[in-house]
């Protein structure tokens, strides 16, 4: 195990929730990506579907060239909520567990009929300022932590690398300055 | 297009987004604190995170093109994500960083986040719609003045 080659005191610091359910989603995120690799040829991201589908209302020229793909990103979308609702209904709401999966203790949790949902405890502003400027830089920038982190990492781009070192470094110092203001939660 | 597509285009998408989202609810992903948490060195298993999926996508690009002449369901042949770099790359990943690092979303995890009930996150899926709307505005107005004579840059 990863455990037994560094000190534990020192994993413990770096991974307070150890390292399994991270991996094993992880796998699990590319897996998804594979499978419409394998089927379709499609190397997908997630952020592409912000400007597809605003093809439907909007006549700027822009969201156009979107228009051929606009209907098979909803059906990813949609796949992606439903597939985080089949985690809620299953690992989230304790019918199933395992020794990969450590639950967590952040945000609140609330219960409809035996499913166990969750709720960030991230406020409203900070979630609706960094979405605007998650869908502005996203967009600008080619790719977001999907499309440059996991499909381009994993076609070995250079292009995406560079991206995926400017958003994770920028991000970093973002969040530091955050906690360093005590901005909580 | 559309009318030749295989029936099973559809189910497939799907199916790959299911495992997908499935794959951001258990790595905890779907929650912006525990993103937060790793911008702010507090927990470091992100990087198992899109290390893993970055390992299973590699090695798929790299062997399936060798094992199938082209996508069944497409009949397009299997190619790299490849986008050419500009500044915007820069730019653009500068001001997505920003916004990942203030509300700990990204545009896959906010999905997923609204599959495991976190209805708070419609500020966020908000917030990117009015982001990609702007710069959508914006750029369509730059793409038409392109003809144009250049102005200052």
């Amino acid at each position: 195990m990863v455990t037994e080659f560094i000190d534990p005191g020192l994993y413990e610091t770096l991974f307070p929730n150890g390292v399994s359910r991270y991996a094993v989603g992880g796998l699990l995120v590319g897996l998804g990506a594979v499978v419409i690799y394998v089927g379709t040829g499609i190397a997908a991201g997630a952020s592409t579907f912000l400007e597809s589908t605003l093809s439907y209302v909007s006549e700027q020229s822009r969201f156009q060239r979107y228009v051929s793909s606009r209907d098979w990103r909803i059906v990813f979308t949609l796949g992606i909520v439903a597939g985080a609702a089949v985690y809620a209904l299953t690992f989230q709401s304790g019918v199933l567990t395992s020794g990969l999966y450590q639950s967590g203790s952040t945000g609140s949790t609330y219960d409809i009929g035996g499913l166990t949902l969750w709720l960030t405890d991230v406020q409203p502003w900070r979630l609706f300022l960094g979405g605007i400027l998650v869908g502005i830089g996203t967009r600008i920038g080619k790719g977001c932590t999907s499309g440059h982190g996991v499909c381009g990492v994993g076609s070995a781009s250079k292009t995406s690398i560079v991206g995926v070192i400017t958003f994770l470094a920028v991000a970093i110092g973002t969040a530091q300055i955050v906690m360093a203001l005590e901005v909580s939660p | 297009m559309m009318e030749h597509r295989h029936p099973l285009f559809m189910p497939l998408i799907f199916v790959g987004g299911l495992i997908f989202g499935f794959g951001l609810g258990f790595s905890h992903m779907a929650r912006p604190e525990v993103v937060l948490n790793f911008l702010q060195f507090e927990d470091f298993g992100l990087l198992f995170v899109m290390g893993g999926a970055a390992v299973v996508t590699g090695l798929a690009f790299g062997l399936i093109p060798r094992l199938l002449d082209d996508a069944p369901l497409t009949g397009d042949a299997y190619g790299r994500r490849l986008k050419s770099f500009d500044r915007n790359v820069l730019i653009g990943g500068a001001i997505f960083g920003v916004g990942w690092g203030l509300s700990g979303i990204c545009p896959g995890a906010a999905y997923a986040s609204l599959g495991v009930g976190n209805v708070t996150i419609l500020w966020a899926l908000a917030g990117m719609f009015v982001g990609a709307y702007i710069q959508g505005v914006w750029r369509s107005q730059q793409d038409a003045s392109e003809t144009m004579p250049a102005g200052a840059d």
